[in-house]
């Protein structure tokens, strides 16, 4: 990267954090310091609005680099795994967003607790909620840092450990102040500025090949090295039997895991009904499936414009496709808009790393205030008020962790923080949701068992996976005590947590006089998730 | 999840005020027969809540939403783990060209996104059509029903 992309990039980022700091200022000015306000937002954003706001808090930096990267290296398996991050949305469309805004208030455990009884769910929903969200947290501080290493060619670790720094910093002051209402519209200006950069370069790639897909696609198996297998499954996931049970377990972990992310699930509070949540799905639907469609094109754009292998020397990963690409389709290094394009790229990929850790900030310090500390403490005179301000406090000691676990954490393998957490959210989270939603019998007990027993297996499975020690490329290279063979945990913990659920309900003894006040309050949370009654 | 018959306890009795007034399109619960006012708070709710869900109106609506919901997502759960499977186990099969430089795997792969838009589409009409107002209704009924009760 030259000296003139470099300032421009950075300048362009400087342009974005001076626009979401005014936000916030803005939001915060009108704030009244209520739960409603901090952790919902007033509750009163447009399907629109919300649409576009969880469309930017799912699009990771991970996706618009890391995808079409691995498109660019490995061709069709990158489309494979993309396809799991929007199927998983009819999961959320069909079974969890209505109910659950209907259901609840801020956070999982509101759902839960409606109908069980409430310390033990809020403080075990609350722990695998935090656990996601830390996961997710440091993939994305790690990411910050490798992109700005990556795009601004400062191999240092100074410059990455400042990146870490700053981001976290930011995202704190942007939470802690501005709350639900400034990260939500940060996360829309974000989406609107991914889409429109995807749509420049998808267009540019388009035109470049005058709109024939088909020489696009053959151009670029013909550029790749592979030739027409690069258009067929199998390049990266077809390697033995080992990875590919381990796609198949990735795969779950992707479709099952999004509608249990807690950053997921705290937007739809944000709009004042259940059919208004309903359709901000369906707009995020519309973007995210246009965005990886957009994501395939670029991809493929990437190898048939550089070919494979100047990708591949530049990041071994991938990670540098679109920026290379977009250097390419603006006019080749040197020339103006190369130097813009570049560095557009850049900027929306820092914005998109500052808007999706902001999201995660937010709902785990949700669930550190209104979940964990509202059952443990012990204190009387607690009151929503307090609850904010714990709930401020919180983001700042989330945000000083994810910046101490991402300088610790400089180079691990991002992707694989990234399955663990959906992983986790897929084994802990929804099992318990779809339970307390759709299962008359479920007890306290089964929801309680159902989250520790996806969870523990989850984070247990990938210490003893070949990630954690043996391999060249495991944290703890030195060592090898990896058991299971498996990268990703879902393909087990995913049934573990269903199985736990329904174990503990089984086993739980219920009084018959116990048992009329189950029945009612499971009626009233039918009622209350499929009519509306009663919502927050 | 399987053992969710429908509570018999008060499901569809006919005599049920909410049955009434819902199947005459309208009406609150001061028009029909008005329910015995309670004093205790939380036993009316619940109790609230009991009579609503044994409510004709409100056990249609969750056969609705049930119907539609539980198939269709075992149906797209289905068909993406096939093209998981299919993809990771049989790469040859997926190789086979279809036309030009699309082969069988583009195809599932981009039939994939259309089956996700057009679900997406179906769910949305369904619920606007065949859910939303009656839930509405019963929202609105439910919740005079508990200021009926708390007086």
């Amino acid at each position: 990267m030259t000296g003139n992309q470099q300032s421009l990039a950075l300048l362009l980022f400087g342009v974005f954090v001076a626009a979401t700091l005014a936000i916030t200022t803005w939001a915060s000015r009108r704030r009244q310091g209520s739960p409603e306000e901090f952790y919902a937002g007033g509750r009163l954003f447009s399907p629109m609005e919300n649409g576009f706001a969880i469309a930017g808090d799912y699009m990771s930096a991970a996706s618009f680099l890391g995808i079409s990267g691995l498109i660019a290296l490995f061709g069709y398996d990158g489309v494979l795994y993309c396809v799991g991050f929007l199927v998983a949305w009819l999961v959320v469309l069909l079974l969890v967003a209505e109910l659950v805004r209907n259901c609840g208030r801020f956070t999982l455990a509101d759902v839960l607790a409606a109908r069980m009884s409430e310390r033990p769910v809020r403080i075990a929903a609350g722990v695998s909620s935090v656990t996601v969200c830390v996961l997710y947290l440091v993939a994305q501080m790690v990411g910050a840092g490798s992109l700005v290493a990556l795009l601004l060619d400062e191999t240092g670790s100074r410059a990455r450990s400042w990146t870490v720094i700053g981001v976290g910093t930011l995202m704190v002051v942007f939470v802690a102040l501005g709350g639900m209402r400034a990260t939500t519209w940060i996360q829309i200006v974000k989406a609107v500025l991914l889409m429109g950069g995807a749509v420049a370069l998808t267009v540019l790639v388009l035109v470049r090949f005058h709109g024939d897909i088909d020489s696009l696609l053959s151009t670029a198996a013909l550029h790749s090295g592979h030739g027409a297998d690069f258009l067929a499954p199998g390049l990266k996931y077809g390697d033995g039997w080992t990875a590919r049970l381990d796609f198949v377990s990735l795969g779950i972990a992707l479709v099952l895991g999004t509608a249990g992310l807690p950053h997921i699930l705290s937007r739809f509070y944000t709009v004042p009904t259940a059919p208004a949540a309903r359709r901000s799905v369906i707009w995020s639907i519309g973007l995210i499936g246009g965005f990886y469609l957009m994501t395939i094109v670029l991809g493929f754009g990437a190898a048939a414009v550089l070919g494979s292998d100047a990708v591949r020397s530049s990041n071994a990963a991938g990670n540098t496709a679109v920026p290379l690409l977009a250097l390419d389709l603006g006019g080749g290094a040197g020339s103006t808009g190369g130097t813009v394009l570049f560095a557009i790229v850049a900027a929306v990929a820092f914005a998109t790393i500052l808007a999706v850790v902001a999201g995660i900030t937010l709902a785990s310090s949700a669930s550190v205030a209104h979940d964990l500390y509202a059952s443990l403490s012990r204190r009387k005179d607690r009151s929503p008020r307090s609850e904010v301000a714990v709930a401020r406090v919180a983001a700042v000691g989330i945000g000083a962790a994810a910046i101490g676990l991402g300088l610790l954490a400089d180079d691990l393998n991002v992707a694989f923080l990234v399955g663990l957490a959906f992983a986790a959210a897929a084994s802990a989270n929804l099992p318990v949701l779809l339970y307390s939603l759709f299962w008359r019998r479920f007890t306290t007990r089964g929801a309680v068992w159902s989250v520790y027993g996806g969870l523990v297996p989850a984070v247990v499975l990938v210490a003893l996976s070949p990630v954690v020690s043996g391999g060249p490329e495991a944290i703890f290279s030195g060592v090898d005590f990896h058991v299971f063979p498996l990268q990703n945990p879902g393909l087990v913990s995913v049934p573990l947590g269903f199985l736990a659920g329904w174990l503990g309900t089984v086993l739980s003894s219920e009084g018959a006089e116990d048992a009329r006040g189950h029945a009612a309050r499971h009626a009233e949370t039918e009622v209350r998730a499929l009519t509306g009654a009663g919502a927050a | 999840m399987d053992m969710h018959n429908a509570r018999d306890a008060g499901a569809a009795r006919l005599d049920d005020p909410w049955y009434d007034a819902l199947a005459s399109g309208w009406g609150g619960p001061d028009e029909t027969a008005a329910p015995p006012p309670r004093r205790a708070r939380p036993p009316a709710a619940e109790e609230v809540y009991t009579e609503v869900h044994g409510s004709a109106a409100f056990q249609e609506v969750r056969r609705r939403y049930r119907r539609f919901v539980f198939p269709a997502a075992a149906a797209f759960l289905l068909w993406y783990f096939a093209y998981v499977v299919a993809a990771t186990t049989a790469p040859g099969m997926m190789a086979r060209p279809v036309a030009g430089a699309l082969n069988v795997a583009m195809v599932a792969g981009l039939a994939q996104f259309a089956t996700t838009f057009l679900l997406t589409w179906a769910y949305a009409r369904h619920a606007r059509l065949r859910r939303d107002r009656v839930a509405l209704e019963l929202r609105w009924v439910t919740q005079e029903m508990m200021r009926g009760h708390g007086r």
